[in-house]
């Protein structure tokens, strides 16, 4: 897996990033740095601020204080880096997010026709290009009402590809699914992963993170208590935190 | 041997006897309601139907449909109200094949009335035989557009188009040109009748419709100013009773109109209805913006489309899907609200009423007559509104969870 791997180039890079909710401390100093073309699954109890984490990174949480920088932009209130940062970051949310009044195909083509400005003919190309690549293509006319979770999920994931994004971010995505469902769903992602794509994935699938994580990060409390390799990780954890919460889910 | 027909005939009196039972007699209770009310129901009907086809005197109608129809529009100047009804009832046959069938059942629910009126023999109904021309050729307007439609299918957006061009045609034609011979001015002072119910309340709807929106998305804006000034817009207009508005609009606008300007009295209470329908239709939209989830903004956003495009195409849409029955419930209440125009001297459908029945001795003995037109009037076109909003409302729920 490592081959793919960009170690000059921080794609993603957190210093000492803190959040608050109210009075609640989510993220209480965040140190990271994310390699071009690296996977990192995020995993940790609930409430230990991974999702914040994740959502930091294309700004759907805004951070008070430290500094974020993706591909090059810092992440700052200034609207203009956060549409840039949005528009190389793609999101795969938990509870998929499609919009229910277009189609399958319309879902898919509407931001690189609305954002990216491309033709009607060519968004369509590359919509009916990815329903391929995740295994769909004759669900295209339909809405997403009409398809399976497993499906669903599928066209949010081509959905984020057809902004042609440098990072994806994958927020829980298979909690919300049957479980004869995930594995259409991480076959996906391992052949995005395969690709060459940066990813920031948070999920308790710990095959999927043995298989094809590059390093594993536990989050616990709104820190990172732990980080390494899948091998590390599993087999020689360091963290009594850590050690405690691969056995409860495991 | 049972023939077809007999076969057909019987399994109808079944399907009849299967269902008195199962919704009039399917428990003892029922059995009792049913029979206390049956009475009560066949003597109202009986008694409605005499009073309708024997005791009512309905001349004060027939006699007077043009002023129900147009008020006081100039009798010379009746050929543009015909070309605007033309119009309509073109376009509507050129929409018929318009995806989904909201077009076709609106034009069946305006064709049937116009046609059967056309079609009743003259000893039944008696209106004049120049009326009745004019309803031909309103529903000849139709069938055109439909055969039109059959060799040339335009598109959603060339019928878009062609539908708001059209209403700015029918505007300048009703209303006419100031100094130009061919179409003289008439006054909207002069307009009444149904054509100045439909005037308001097309107009009413036209623009309380965005104006709503503007409201709704306003009282949710991140701005403290723009949230404000519209939370005391729309919490003071509702406030307020409709007839106050009226009696506002009809002092206040013209005190602030630039010198020079002037707002006629229909201007002024279009006005009052505009703003008024608008903050409720505001609340309703709210209610609607309220039940899109915060994942379909969340999505939009991490896709990289801005707020604007997030609210036009994501948000908007199905916001307004959700909340379409308490949308097309303020059109059908406007609807009805233009009735107090009369309040400002102004001679709606309801304010013709009153006229005719108060102008002259020999009606003022129906006027239940007139009311109960009125009132049939009124149920055809909200009953209309609402079935429509139905299909509307069916058609667009495709993609429903």
């Amino acid at each position: 897996m490592s081959s793919k791997i960009d170690k000059n180039y921080h794609i993603i890079s957190f210093e000492d990033v803190h959040k608050w909710f109210g009075n609640f401390h989510v993220l209480k100093g965040i140190n990271i740095t994310i390699d071009k073309g690296e996977v990192v699954v995020v995993f940790g109890p609930s409430g230990s601020g991974k999702s914040t984490f994740i959502r930091t990174i294309n700004r759907l949480e805004e951070h008070q204080n430290g500094k974020i920088t993706i591909d090059g932009i810092e992440l700052t209130t200034d609207l203009k880096n956060i549409d840039a940062v949005r528009r190389e970051v793609g999101m795969v949310f938990q509870s998929f997010n499609l919009f229910p009044h277009l189609t399958v195909r319309d879902n898919i083509s509407l931001a690189p026709m609305k954002v990216r400005k491309w033709s009607r003919k060519e968004a369509t190309r590359i919509s009916d290009e990815l329903l391929e690549r995740v295994g769909i293509s004759d669900q295209a006319d339909k809405y997403p009402a009409q398809l399976s979770g497993g499906q669903q999920q599928r066209v949010a994931i081509a959905r984020s590809l057809a902004m042609q994004p440098k990072i994806m971010l994958f927020d829980e995505p298979t909690s919300a699914l049957d479980p004869e469902m995930i594995k259409e769903v991480l076959d996906v992602m391992k052949e995005l992963a395969s690709s060459g794509m940066t990813m920031v994935v948070v999920t308790h699938e710990m095959g999927f993170a043995r298989e094809v994580a590059d390093r594993l990060v536990m989050f616990d409390e709104g820190n990172i208590v732990e980080s390494g390799s899948p091998e590390e990780i599993f087999e020689n954890p360091k963290n009594d935190r850590t050690k405690l919460f691969l056995s409860q889910i495991l | 041997m049972i023939t077809e027909q007999e076969r057909s005939i019987f399994s109808i009196t079944t399907s009849i006897y299967n269902w008195v039972r199962e919704n009039l007699f399917s428990s003892p209770l029922n059995v009792l309601i049913t029979l206390c009310v049956f009475p009560f129901a066949f003597y109202l009907f009986i008694s409605s139907g005499d009073w309708i086809l024997n005791k009512a005197e309905w001349d004060a109608i027939t006699r007077n449909t043009r002023i129900f129809l147009i008020g006081q529009y100039p009798q010379s100047e009746l050929w543009r109200i015909g070309t605007v009804a033309f119009i309509t009832t073109n376009l509507l046959g050129i929409s018929w094949h318009l995806k989904g069938v909201v077009f076709q059942r609106l034009s069946l629910i305006i064709l049937v009335p116009l046609i059967s009126v056309i079609l009743i023999p003259p000893i039944f109904l008696d209106i004049s035989i120049g009326l009745r021309s004019w309803f031909a050729l309103v529903s000849m307007g139709f069938l055109l557009g439909y055969l039109l439609s059959k060799f040339q299918n335009l598109s959603t957006r060339v019928l878009l188009v062609s539908w708001s061009l059209s209403m700015i045609i029918d505007f300048i034609l009703l209303r006419g040109i100031e100094g130009f011979g061919a179409l003289p001015y008439v006054s909207t002072n002069e307009w009444g009748g149904l054509l100045l119910t439909f005037f308001l309340a097309i107009i009413g709807i036209m623009l309380s419709f965005p104006l709503g929106i503007f409201l709704a998305l306003g009282r949710r804006s991140n701005l403290p100013f723009v949230k404000g000034a519209c939370v005391i817009f729309i919490e003071s207009i509702r406030a307020v009773p409709l007839v106050t508005l009226l009696f506002m609009t009809l002092i206040i606008v013209p005190l602030l109109l630039p010198e020079g300007w002037r707002l006629d009295r229909v201007g002024r209470a279009i006005a009052a209805i505009t703003i008024f329908s608008g903050a409720y239709m505001a609340e309703n939209v709210r209610g609607g913006l309220a039940s899109v989830p915060v994942g379909q903004t969340e999505a939009a956003k991490a896709l990289g489309l801005g707020p604007l495009l997030t609210t036009t195409l994501i948000v908007l849409p199905q916001a307004l899907r959700n909340v379409i029955p308490a949308i097309v419930g303020q059109f059908i209440s406007l609807f009805k609200d233009t009735s107090l125009v009369v309040i400002v001297g102004l001679l709606d459908l309801v304010g013709i009423g009153k006229a005719v029945v108060l102008g002259n001795v020999e009606y003022i003995d129906q006027q239940a007559e007139v009311y109960v037109f009125i009132a049939a009037v009124f149920w055809v076109f909200t009953f209309s509104m609402s079935y429509v909003s139905q299909i509307i409302e069916r058609s667009l729920g495709v993609g429903d969870r």
